[in-house]
């Protein structure tokens, strides 16, 4: 019964899939897609094109995450810099990250450093500003605490300031994932002789039809794998915030 | 800042001053760091000269139609995408199973990034409003989607089971006690979306060329326009607070009779 209620839907849907694809060019049955994604990614290209453009992602997201934490720590502990620098992180929040592409493509030309900075510039804001919010919203008590116990310098920062703002570093992590998969795809797309975006794109001018829908799907299950691997680092890190792991709450 | 013995009021004055003197040392930063020749001006014009660009270009009337074109897209895809999900989102939580069942395609669905759709739309629209409105759509639809089902799920049982004993009719029951209750999960939906929205809008005008902010951005840069290229994206950041801060607004509106909403006006 729970395998039914599974998988209903789902195949429904591939089935209606497949009942429309027979009447339009566009979209081939699931059939020709499924061996399209066969032979074109499970080929060199998962070499040339797909790892590049994950480890890229990567890179600059990981770079955006140290950054964003190393900033909004003591930006968040004062509250005269926070005051001062708000408007301005606002700011720079509110721009579509993927504007930037154009102008550090300007600036860096169109190799992977371009690429790498273009998802550090957009991938820090959110970073930023939670662990802001979350540096900020730490228990009073508790910082009284630290201080009578004499629990100060890097045993403070590591056990009380990171710990507690915790949760809503890895809010802000969540939100930059999606960013980075959007900006690296765009990057790609604008301006590039390889990755996965490029190649999609080539795909669509050249009018492979099935192979341009493998690269969508295999772009689904890029962004469905990387989010699954995100909760799963997450529930780790917050383990201690949740209750022993006893399953993530519903707060989104 | 929470500076003890000042009053709210000269508090909140503090604080802009504060912020004042941050955006001004950011202009000022930008308009020496190219002037004292520490980066080229070709690369990062001085702060003036954006500033001024900026204003130039708000003189021209292609600038305000590529604003219109940006909004509309935003806009309609919104409206589109709200709707839908909140159509489907209330159904799913009022039929007896139907949330079992879409789960596992939710969850599927709602990480695919909506760039990925970026073929797909240049394939079936071109550059065009089209375009626009699918990358919007797809990537607004299931941040609203997913706090409709959140708010559904909020139903107090008791309150449901009481509803159902006076003889409430299935549609008083969702406009009297579901809608109320995933009111304030379907605004953060909206906030969400409306940012979201904002984003793929501008992206499908700047990869696909839709007319719009997007559009312009691409065409100054692969112009050489440097200083117009900045102003743009400036704009784009002004526009981006201006839908920020015109979501909250509207969330303020409607929750008004909220209680979180009243606690916070009345501090």
């Amino acid at each position: 019964m729970r395998a039914v209620r599974l998988l209903a839907l789902p195949a429904l849907l591939v089935g209606v899939w497949w009942a429309v694809s027979g009447s339009t060019f566009y979209l081939p049955d699931p059939v020709t897609v499924g061996r399209a994604f066969a032979e074109t990614w499970f080929s060199a290209r998962l070499l040339d094109d797909v790892l590049p453009s994950v480890g890229r992602l990567l890179a600059g997201y990981a770079l955006a995450g140290v950054l964003g934490v190393a900033l909004g720590v003591p930006i968040g502990l004062s509250a005269r810099l926070r005051a001062t620098l708000e408007p301005v992180l606002e700011f720079f929040r509110a721009i579509p990250p993927p504007v930037l592409v154009p102008l550090i493509m300007l600036l860096a030309g169109i190799e992977t450093p371009m690429k790498v900075l273009v998802i550090v510039s957009g991938c820090v804001w959110p970073v930023l500003l939670n662990t802001v919010e979350g540096v900020r919203a730490l228990d009073e008590v508790l910082s009284d605490t630290c201080r009578m116990y004499g629990v100060r310098g890097q045993s403070r920062l590591r056990r009380f300031v990171l710990r507690g703002a915790s949760p809503q570093i890895m809010t802000g992590l969540r939100q930059a994932l999606s960013i980075g998969i959007i900006l690296i795809v765009i990057s790609e797309m604008f301006a590039s002789s390889s990755g996965l975006g490029f190649t999609i794109v080539l795909f669509q001018r050249q009018f492979q039809i099935a192979e341009m829908w493998s690269g969508i799907l295999l772009l689904g299950l890029l962004g469905l794998g990387l989010s699954a691997l995100f909760r799963q680092v997450e529930r780790r890190v917050l383990a201690w915030y949740h209750g022993g792991g006893a399953g993530i709450g519903s707060a989104g | 800042m929470s500076r003890p013995g000042l009053p709210p009021k000269a508090a909140a004055l503090v604080r802009a001053g504060h912020g004042l003197v941050g955006l001004g040392g950011l202009l000022l930063l930008l308009e020496a760091v190219p002037r004292l020749g520490l980066v080229d001006e070709r690369f990062l014009p001085p702060a003036s000269r954006v500033l001024a660009t900026l204003a130039a270009e708000l003189g021209t009337p292609e600038l305000w139609a590529a604003l219109g074109a940006t909004l509309r897209g935003w806009a309609l895809g919104l409206a589109i995408a709200f709707a839908a999900a909140v159509a489907a989102g209330v159904v799913i939580g009022i039929v007896p199973g139907l949330r079992a069942m879409t789960n596992s395609t939710v969850e599927f669905l709602r990480p695919i990034p909506s760039v990925a759709l970026v073929p797909l739309a240049t394939l079936l629209f071109g550059p065009s409003l089209g375009s626009t409105l699918l990358l919007v759509v797809y990537a607004a639809f299931w941040q609203v989607l997913i706090q409709v089902l959140y708010g559904v799920a909020a139903v107090d049982p008791v309150a449901h089971d009481t509803a159902r004993a006076y003889g409430l009719s299935a549609w008083s029951r969702v406009r009297h006690l579901l809608w109320p209750t995933a009111l304030p999960y379907v605004m953060t939906g909206l906030r969400l979306a409306a940012a979201v929205a904002f984003i793929l809008a501008v992206t499908a005008e700047l990869v696909i060329g839709s007319p719009g902010l997007g559009a312009e951005i691409q065409v100054a840069q692969s112009s050489g326009a440097v200083p117009a290229v900045y102003a743009l994206i400036v704009l784009a950041g002004l526009v981006g607070i201006a839908v920020n801060a015109a979501v909250r607004l509207l969330e303020r509106r409607v929750l008004a009779w909220h209680p979180s909403v009243r606690s916070e006006a009345a501090a």
